[in-house]
């Protein structure tokens, strides 16, 4: 489903990513660890198509098509979602309204007719429930003022509307209390099937204890040093990144 | 990959053309140029008014000689020359008409194209219109119904005739002839605009609705609009315009006086698009506008408007809270783009005890444009117990336009308790990002992002207002960006 190759990018002239080689099959779970500024959040950001950051070597190949020319939101609408670590405020836009204009606008592209209002509710009724959110918080302007726990749980709910292909997650685990984190990986695994992928990107083991990964990819200055099963994880947990780091310095 | 940058975005909304970029060649009955006391009294004579109306506006006519242009407001612009205007234009087909067929079919041609033709306005929105183009009212529809509630709503000359105690009771008191240099002219010269009564204790059964167009090159346009809403009425009144597009400058000063006598309410909403000029900055509408209501015992006044339009924009509509408890509301956003200059805002005369204000204002400037927020905020010094809450914000796109807030505040009660809140923000690239991994192009991400921004004050205006308001904050932004 994705294939990355020897991606390098780089934002204003400092390089961040690499080489990068990573591959990602449908049904399969990958989870990416490592250490702060290590370039987790800016490699999802590249997959999803921020433009501030320049790819200066290598392709990101998304169901056998080069998506380096195309737009964000023409990666959303292949089924590309970004949950993101930062998710920001829109002040008067209601969950509701930036999710109807988010599933309106990728329906669009497709050539597809608006969603009626009346699929609309029963999909918003479905999906909140599966996130256990309360419906009135729906109708809150987006992000603001959400707590860090409301936030996270929120971008999950927005995958859940969209129905993605590939899910990134971007450290959703922080800022969550133990029972959200286990509705928010509940929700991630109701959705997960033998068609789409999803790539976690955490610190801890705790999430994966939910959200069980097929591989697990250590990401260190911009390079993946190291890959293995879920075990590696719990590795990680108990020592910590600093034997990779010798490792890889050495 | 197609990079959008802030610098790209700078750069299509400068290629922004004015939607409604047209212009209807209707065979007009036009004066000449220039203005002199001879002019006054062939405008009033042309009218069938009565002597004392002419008095009247030659009162005016007097005072406006003496007096000079303003300069405090923060716009530049070539000031208009008075003596290269001509005062006043009809459509020189009957000036009335029983049935849309008697129209001059062009001008339905430029209706249809605004897509707000009369016809269907009627049959849609249940809207009574009173449409003003080129100074003279060529259709009024529901007079009937509102006729039964003994609701008067008809064109200000048909007033002076058919209603002369109501208007010389009320004409000039809320707005003086001697007001302000555009009031003092609009008093002298005004061509035509809308009257409106509302008897004892009634409720208008529908929104009240006048589309004032500019049509005619080189024509000013003064419209003079008087509302009164008797002691314990209600009414709602919708104010809508565009113009169209011409490379030379067209003044416009209106003057809006409205009256709501004890408990009665008025919520007067208005939606303006007038021509802002070339990306350049070239031609554009000069709306110069007075807008004040008075308000006694227990009245409301609510002012909500939407201006996306002109090239220069100076107004504030105002409320004098003369009663005790009585309400005055401003909400208002404002958008400028390419060189388009707003200077507005609001006053708030408290001068009753209790008495209540609240202003919302919404600045949206893109291009190079300069959004100025100019509010007063006066509490005299038997208003005890006065309260005023204001909150001015500013969306920014780009770095070459410009935000700035005025408030003045002269509280002389010291019960008085004023409250004020500013922000200033930006369309973030976060935002947009966020939106685009949503599926949302970077279009539609701005038009999302400046609706929620305007949402407080979009939520005041009617439901069919709000749908149109709506659309047009998409025209003048998202139309530049696509
Ligand atoms: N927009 C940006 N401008 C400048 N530096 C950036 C930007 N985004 C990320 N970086 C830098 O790139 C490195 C990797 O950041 P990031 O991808 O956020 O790491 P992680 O998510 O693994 O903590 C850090 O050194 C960070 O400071
Ligand atoms: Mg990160």
């Amino acid at each position: 489903m994705l294939k990355i190759e020897n991606l390098h990018a780089s934002v204003e002239d400092k390089g961040i990513l690499k080489g990068i080689n990573l591959e990602i099959k449908a049904g399969e779970v990958h989870a990416i660890m490592g250490p702060n500024g290590s370039g987790k959040s800016t490699l999802a950001s590249v997959i999803a198509g921020k433009e501030e950051y320049e790819v200066t070597k290598g392709n990101i190949v998304f169901n056998g098509e080069d998506i380096e020319d195309l737009a964000a939101e023409e990666r959303a609408h292949k089924g590309i979602f970004l949950s993101f670590q930062y998710p920001v405020e829109i002040p008067g836009v209601s969950v509701t309204n930036f999710m109807k204009t988010a599933i309106n606008e990728t329906r669009k592209a497709k050539g597809l007719e608006d969603m009626p209002a009346k699929d609309m509710l029963k999909l918003i009724r479905e999906k909140s429930e599966l996130l256990e959110i309360d419906r009135k918080f729906l109708s809150r302007s987006l992000n603001e003022g959400f707590s860090g726990g409301e936030k996270k749980r929120n971008e999950i709910f927005q995958m859940a509307m969209l129905e993605p292909q590939l899910a990134i997650l971007d450290e959703t685990d922080s800022g969550l209390d133990i029972d959200a984190l286990r509705i928010v990986a509940n929700g991630v695994n109701k959705l997960k099937s033998k068609d789409n992928a999803v790539l976690v990107i955490t610190h801890y083991q705790r999430l994966l204890d939910y959200i069980v990964p097929d591989f697990v990819h250590v990401l260190y200055n911009g390079r993946i040093v190291k890959s293995g099963g879920k075990e590696l994880a719990h590795e990680l947990e108990e020592k910590g990144y600093d034997w990779i780091k010798e490792e890889v310095n050495a | 990959m197609s990079k959008y940058t802030e610098d790209d975005l700078r750069e299509e909304l400068k290629t922004k053309e004015y939607e409604y970029g047209f212009y209807t060649d209707i065979a007009s009955d036009t004066f000449p140029i220039g203005l002199n006391e001879d002019i006054v009294r062939a405008i009033s004579l042309k009218k069938g008014e009565p002597e004392w109306m002419t008095n009247w506006r030659l009162e005016a006519f007097k005072a406006w000689k003496e007096m000079t242009e303003p300069e405090w407001a923060n716009v530049n612009y070539v000031k208009p020359d008075f003596q290269a205007i001509s005062y006043y234009s009809a459509p020189n087909s009957k000036p009335k008409y029983d049935s849309l067929d008697e129209v001059d079919p062009e001008l339905l041609a430029t209706f249809a194209k605004l897509g707000i033709s009369l016809d269907e306005q009627k049959k849609l929105t249940g809207v009574a219109m009173d449409v003003v183009v080129d100074s003279v009212s060529v259709a009024t529809s529901f007079k009937k119904t509102l006729g039964e509630k003994g609701i008067i709503f008809c064109s200000i000359s048909e007033a002076i005739k058919e209603h002369p105690e109501l208007v010389k009771k009320y004409i000039g008191t809320i707005v003086p002839q001697r007001d302000n240099f555009y009031a003092a002219l609009n008093s002298a010269v005004f061509s035509d605009g809308s009257f409106c009564y509302i008897p004892k204790g009634v409720r208008c059964p529908m929104e009240l609705s006048t589309y004032f167009r500019i049509n005619q090159a080189g024509t000013g346009q003064f419209e003079r609009t008087l509302l009164i809403a008797d002691e314990g009425s209600y009414v709602s009144y919708l104010e809508g315009c565009t113009a169209p597009s011409r490379d030379e400058n067209q003044l416009h000063a209106a003057v809006v006086e409205l009256i709501a006598l004890d408990d009665a309410e008025i919520k007067y909403s208005t939606v303006q698009n007038w021509y802002p000029g070339n990306s350049e900055g070239k031609g554009g509408v000069y709306n110069f506008v007075t807008k004040r209501g008075l308000c006694e015992k227990n009245a409301k006044i609510s002012w909500t408007q939407v201006e996306t339009g002109s090239a220069v924009t100076w107004k504030y509509p105002s409320c004098v809270l003369k009663g005790d408890n009585s309400v005055g509301e401003f909400y208002s956003i404002a958008v400028t783009n390419n060189f388009q200059q707003a200077d507005t805002g609001t006053k708030m005369v408290h001068l009753g005890k209790n008495t209540k204000s609240t202003i919302i204002s919404k600045g949206i400037s893109a291009g190079k444009s300069q959004n100025s927020y100019r509010g007063l905020v006066k509490i005299s010094p038997n208003a005890d117990n006065a309260r005023n809450f204001s909150q001015c914000d500013s969306l920014l796109m780009g770095n070459e336009c410009g935000a700035h807030t005025f408030p003045y505040i002269e509280a002389k009660n010291k019960t008085a308790k004023i409250e004020h809140e500013a922000t200033t923000s930006k369309i973030g690239e976060d935002q947009i990002f966020y939106c685009n991994q949503r599926g949302i192009d970077t279009e539609k991400a701005i038009a999302l992002i400046v609706n929620g921004f305007s949402k407080d004050v979009l939520n005041k205006l009617p439901m069919e207002f709000a749908v149109e308001a709506q659309k047009l904050l998409e025209i003048s932004l998202e139309g530049s960006v696509g």
